[in-house]
């Protein structure tokens, strides 16, 4: 696995994501302040802080759930105030909860999720098949959820994600709870995704995770006080590693 | 849509808690309060404490055991055994006829007879002494039949709507509406709550469908299967307790219909509350099930509540529902009287609705 190339962006179309002076306020406290970045198609964007620092509320006005309270920003070329409903048709979600239902078979389960896109039930087999193909679990296609293991329900969860090919998949802690080795798993599935031309954007506190990424901001308070590639970010703060990258901005404030 | 309300059903069919809830309960508990929780009274035990013995007092006791309500239980042979007798708990009421009954008769045209009942359960008491007095105002009658009596009032009762005061037909109405509210309003609620538990819920706010397709999708399996237990509990009361339905039919399910959207409105408003089955579960058993079943007139009878209580009752859905149906299936009564009742319902369906519609959007943002 490659880290820090960029050469699988095509920056050509322009940015997918744009973001200017976004500003969110609940009442007096100020979640999300003033933040500016831009995602190029294919990127792997990691979008890191600590608990409570606003990636959630930034994710959730990304996603159309919810409007800033002031600033711009276009998903895949639609206004998040005015367009919420064609931002939605166009991304993917995965929770940390990897929120499939547990009392329906695979193929219930991407059935359910393709419909509810719009997809025609043959589209959605086809789909099936070839996701399914790309982790090896055809034979899995009839079982009920509750019988497969935590690691293969996060592939399965993802692949719902990107089911109906958005341009833009939102990933919230995508890893939590599984082992290394399935991690790395995981991992490689963002690649090959992102090498097809879908964006990924990413939140983790996994910092060995942000390098897999090819850009990483960092959140601390509500602002990002640092975005760049790992290795650049690394470079500047002298350290090591992505970890104490992060540990001397949470540090610094 | 068509795929939400399949994946709905899969939901349901394959969950076992969901189906007994569903399935089981309604058989069960128009059974149970069919046939096990009685305001009748058949067969009931009794002691017959007779200081005279003379051919009216047999006369009057064997028209006592011969009714059918009552039959012979311990026998008692003085007045110091009534305690211990009813301390076991196996006599319900003892009557003692005065000594030379038949001859205070004849004499002074007066006889006395004491009625003793155990009271713990005092429905059931009162039921006996009426029905005993009734039998020997009965026998009175007959006995002094042709004779003169100094004054007589003789009232006349006839029990309108249901004649044979069966307490079946008091049951069904509130059975149905317990159900109808339980099954309604706790299984939406809790099946949204486990959209929210299990993180499903994210996912489809973040989807194309709008709020309002999410909670129809939710909703519209229930009310099916609400409707389909309405209809079995009225099969059930028709042909097992011989319930009649003697207004319309049509009105009947219309109301019952109007009645569940109501439910489901307060199940959803029920889960913009609650972020887990289990407090969604709590939420319905003690904000539904003990109002509906204590404060609607299903069993305790609100013009005999205190006040305070009375001016909660109002705001029961299940009291309007109950005086709806009872007005159509015992009284045989259209629209035109219960226009008032339904508007009620239908108002609360809307206030509910708008709640949860602003709850939700709340959350969302």
């Amino acid at each position: 696995m490659q880290t820090g190339s960029l050469e699988h962006i095509s920056d050509n179309n322009g940015p997918i994501i744009e973001v200017q002076d976004l500003v969110k306020k609940f009442g007096s406290f100020v979640a999300n302040d003033h933040l500016n970045f831009t995602v190029s198609r294919g990127e792997i964007f990691g979008f890191l802080g600590a608990n409570g620092a606003g990636k959630t509320t930034a994710m959730r006005i990304l996603c159309g759930l919810s409007s800033p309270t002031s600033g711009n920003a276009t998903i895949a070329g639609f206004n998040v105030y005015t367009q919420t409903e064609k931002i939605k048709r166009n991304i993917g979600y995965m929770s940390q909860k990897f929120s499939l239902y547990d009392d329906l078979t695979v193929w219930e389960n991407f059935r359910f999720y393709g419909g509810i896109y719009g997809l025609k039930t043959e589209k959605i087999r086809e789909r099936t098949e070839e996701l399914l193909g790309r982790l090896g679990l055809q034979g899995e296609k009839n079982k009920i959820l509750k019988e497969i293991p935590l690691g293969w329900k996060q592939k399965l969860a993802f692949s719902v994600a990107v089911i109906h090919q958005p341009k833009i998949v939102f990933l919230d802690e995508p890893t939590g709870g599984v082992d290394p080795i399935t991690r790395r798993q995981f991992w490689e599935m963002i690649h090959e995704t992102a090498k097809e031309g879908i964006t990924v954007f990413v939140t983790t506190h996994y910092m060995d995770e942000a390098e897999y990424c090819d850009r990483v901001s960092i959140m601390v308070d509500g602002k990002i006080v640092a975005l760049d590639t790992p290795l650049k970010l690394k470079e500047t703060y002298r350290a090591a590693s992505m970890e104490d990258v992060f540990l001397k901005l949470a540090r610094a404030k | 849509m068509k795929g939400f309300i399949i994946k709905e059903f899969y939901h349901i069919f394959r969950d076992i808690r969901s189906m007994v809830i569903l399935f089981g309960m309604p058989v069960v508990q128009v059974l149970l309060f069919g046939f096990a929780i009685s305001n009748e009274v058949k067969n009931a035990p009794i002691a017959i404490l007779d200081h005279s013995n003379d051919y009216v007092t047999q006369q009057i006791s064997n028209k006592i055991l011969s009714s059918g309500f009552f039959q012979r239980g311990d026998v008692v042979r003085n007045e110091a055994e009534i305690h211990e007798i009813f301390k076991k708990g196996k006599i319900k009421e003892v009557i003692i006829f005065e000594k030379d009954f038949a001859k205070n008769l004849e004499k002074n045209r007066e006889a006395k007879i004491q009625l003793i009942a155990d009271a713990s359960d005092p429905n059931t008491a009162n039921l006996i002494v009426n029905y005993t007095n009734a039998i020997v105002n009965n026998y009175q009658q007959e006995y002094f039949d042709g004779m003169a009596l100094p004054v007589e009032i003789s009232t006349e009762s006839q029990m309108l709507y249901n004649p044979g005061l069966k307490s079946v037909f008091m049951f069904v109405p509130g059975i149905i509406t317990v159900l109808l509210m339980l099954i309604s309003a706790m299984m939406t609620s809790i099946s949204i709550a486990r959209e929210k538990e299990l993180g499903t819920m994210e996912i489809l706010l973040v989807s194309p469908l709008k709020p309002a397709q999410i909670v129809i999708g939710k909703v519209l399996p229930y009310v099916l299967l609400s409707f389909i237990n309405a209809i079995t509990i009225l099969i059930m009361s028709y042909f097992i307790f011989e319930m009649p339905v003697k207004g319309s039919l049509v009105l009947l399910l219309a109301e019952s219909i109007l009645f569940i959207v109501m439910a489901l409105s307060l199940g959803i408003f029920i889960s913009t509350v609650s972020n887990s089955q289990q407090m969604a579960m709590m939420l319905s058993m003690f904000a539904l099930m003990l109002p509906t079943i204590l404060l609607s007139g299903f069993i305790f009878p609100i013009e005999n509540m205190p006040l305070a209580l009375q001016v909660l009752s109002y705001i029961m859905p299940p009291r309007w529902f109950i005086v709806i149906i009872k007005a159509i299936m015992l009284k045989g009564l259209g629209i035109q009287y219960v226009w008032k009742e339904t508007l009620i319902i239908a108002g609360m369906a809307l206030f509910f609705i708008g709640l949860s519609v602003k709850k939700f959007k709340i959350r969302l943002e």
